[in-house]
């Protein structure tokens, strides 16, 4: 009921809108049908019906509201034109870049500022963008050829992305042009994940895989009634199982940090806590290889940007390291300091153990996959190679940086800075 | 930025030269990062595109060189303008060269069969990535002209002297190792070297860029992180 009041209502006052509208043409109608009624002296039976024809066609949803309804859109129309081209760019999520004629960038997203660092407004994206393909994708587009293109783009260097980019005018005759990168590193790096894992697990996983065929053998041949046989072999073969599967672990860990290699994380993370909880943690390894940490940590709650169970793993790993290869010092020292100066100021936190130390050669080249400076000792310790790789991953994730000092006799210093930010 | 001239024809032929500067720039990145794949994953098909690539490079610094040349004689530069037209002939040969180094990188592919462990592939990728980088950084420079970024240049300088140093003590153990050994790698042993001159170049086009917009020589303290020069190995006879 109240709708169809209401349907009344504004069908009233669409009414008096006609009106109002049609108001001087009604009155000059009006005027004209008095006055040919004055002069001509017609009669009043002409008059009145002419009047009621006038008013009628006053109320009848004429032409010019179909037109008034065609201006609104009009209207609105002009006010996308009027739109800003920077509240449009910012709206995308992509990064985009409008350049002008001589390839010189105009203007960029926050997206775009955030994937390519250096840009700048004036800046030839000519000299930014060196890729042969996008230096072809720029050429084409503004020598006029084509009004849009797109190519597949790949930046190796930081980190590896790919996008994919697509070109275009903006508008008719604007002399502006557009560049919008699609962001497809994620499912290439699926792609490459799966074949490097590939890779990687066959390689090393065939070792300890060959041991075990070679003991089965064995016990199925020559050691089949042997008991004292059987029971040492089976020994070595749960350790090499066990083996495989700390690799698997540690390489499907790797792999996970690599897909996303550049994403900040957040919180705050106490490292105090998070430290104090890997020297628990690691105790019994410690005192099983007789090795005593000591604590040397700054006052006060420290706190850094990241994720505590990446920040954890680190210095689980770190610590361990220092535990299994620096066993002949006897004790590892772990330590917080506050670095205040310089235009990088944060939290380091130093592992230090007094073993044999690693010779210079190797220190530019122990963060990399399945790099051993030792390959009989890192077997004995149950090492997978990849330790400090993931240390490495999770470090670059969270802005960081490892630097390692080592003398060989004096033992080796990790030691990890967290930006304070 | 350069400040506007009154022919207008003249601040064109001067962005020319760094446009085909850049990607001169843009070409010598991507070949060295395609002869190092070629080389990691034996592939001989993208070694061979690498080697036919170079021509577009050495036509690119004839270009430069021509056009550069022209420039001077016709438009008797000053200041600014001198030292971006001398800066971007000095510039186009250190690309030139790096393209060079690109193109026997891969021409050893063929040499090198695959079969050395793949740690050492990992180490020359790695000196390849702190290379490149170093290159890429520099170009960008060269693009923005923000030359107080520049000091990473050196450290970076350091970081490619100390894998590429322990990259060779690694080879020399391995040729001892086996005698079978020393062809494939000797050939690595010259692909690193090569890659390792690519960040000398890289350091090179810094100075260059730096001397373009400042007017100064960039201060000359380069300390020597190049240990091979005295790496020896014990010569220790394997037992028969």
């Amino acid at each position: 009921m109240a709708e169809t009041g209401a349907g009344q209502d504004s069908r009233g006052q669409a009414l008096a809108a006609r009106l109002r509208r049609n108001r001087w043409l009604l009155a000059a109608g009006v005027v004209a049908v008095i006055a040919v009624y004055s002069f001509a002296g017609a009669s009043i039976y002409v008059l009145v019906p002419a009047l009621a024809l006038l008013a009628a066609a006053a109320m009848l949803p004429a032409d010019a509201e179909r037109r008034s309804t065609d201006t609104g859109a009009a209207i609105e129309a002009s006010g996308l034109q009027r739109l800003s081209g920077e509240y449009l760019a910012a709206a995308v999520a992509d990064p985009l870049i409008i350049f002008d004629h001589s390839a010189a960038m105009v203007h960029a997203n926050a997206a775009a500022f955030a994937a390519f660092g250096g840009l700048a407004p004036g800046m030839s994206l000519a000299l930014k963008f060196r890729a042969p393909e996008m230096q072809a994708l720029l050429d084409g587009i503004l020598s006029g050829g084509v009004a849009a293109d797109a190519v597949d783009y790949t930046e190796k260097l930081p980190v590896e992305r790919t996008y994919r980019v697509s070109a275009s005018t903006v508008g008719h005759a604007t002399g502006l042009y557009v560049l919008v990168f699609k962001d497809q590193s994620e499912t290439r790096r699926i792609d490459r994940m799966r074949a490097d894992f590939i890779a990687n697990a066959s390689h090393e996983l065939r070792t300890p895989l060959a041991s075990i065929a070679g003991f089965i053998e064995t016990l199925r041949g020559p050691a089949r009634n042997d008991p004292a046989a059987r029971d040492q072999f089976l020994q070595i073969m749960q350790n090499q199982t066990g083996r495989m599967a700390r690799l698997i672990d540690d390489l499907l860990s790797l792999s996970r940090l690599e897909m996303k290699p550049y994403l900040r994380p957040g919180t705050a993370v106490d490292l105090r806590q998070a430290i104090d909880s890997v020297i628990d943690s690691l105790g019994p390894l410690a005192s099983e290889n007789g090795i005593v940490i000591e604590r040397d940590f700054i006052d006060g709650p420290v706190s850094v940007p990241g994720d505590r169970d990446e920040l954890f793993q680190v210095f689980e790993n770190l610590l361990e390291n220092a535990c299994k290869y620096g066993q002949s010092g006897g004790r590892v020292t772990v330590s917080m300091a506050r670095v205040e100066d310089g235009q990088d100021p944060g939290i380091d936190v130093t592992i230090r153990d007094y073993g044999p130390g690693i010779a210079e050669e190797h220190i530019p080249r122990i963060t990399e996959r399945f790099y051993r400076v030792d390959v009989e000792n890192s077997r004995t310790q149950k090492g997978t190679g990849l330790g400090l790789s993931i240390v490495k991953h999770i470090l670059t994730r969270h802005n960081a940086r490892l630097s390692i000092k080592s003398e060989v006799g004096k033992g080796a210093a990790f030691t990890v800075h967290l930006p304070a930010r | 930025m350069q400040s506007v001239h009154t022919v207008s024809a003249y601040d064109e032929e001067l962005k020319f030269l760094s446009k085909r500067i850049a990607a001169m720039g843009g070409h010598a990145e991507r070949m060295v990062e395609q002869a190092v794949a070629a080389l990691v994953n034996v592939d001989h098909g993208l070694a061979q595109k690498v080697i036919q690539d170079d021509i577009v490079l050495d036509e690119g610094q004839r270009e430069i060189d021509d056009k550069a040349i022209i420039i001077i004689a016709r438009r008797q530069p000053m200041a600014t303008d001198l030292r971006e037209i001398v800066g971007a002939i000095r510039i186009s040969a250190d690309i030139e060269r790096v393209g060079d180094l690109g193109k026997n990188v891969a021409k050893r592919v063929a040499s090198v069969d695959g079969r050395q462990p793949n740690s050492l592939f990992r180490g020359i990728e790695a000196l390849a990535n702190l290379a490149l980088t170093q290159l890429k950084e520099v170009l960008d420079v060269y693009a923005s002209r923000s030359v107080e970024r520049i000091g990473f240049v050196r450290d970076r300088d350091d970081q490619i002297d100390a894998m590429y140093t322990s990259l060779f003590r690694e080879l020399l153990t391995y040729m001892m190792e086996d005698p079978r050994n020393i062809t494939p790698c000797t050939h690595l042993l010259f692909c690193a070297k090569n890659i390792e001159r690519i960040g000398d170049h890289a350091t090179n086009i810094a100075e260059t860029i730096y001397y373009i917009v400042t007017g100064d020589q960039m201060p000359a303290e380069r300390p020597k992180g190049d240990k091979t020069d005295k790496v020896v190995m014990a010569g220790t006879v394997p037992a028969k």
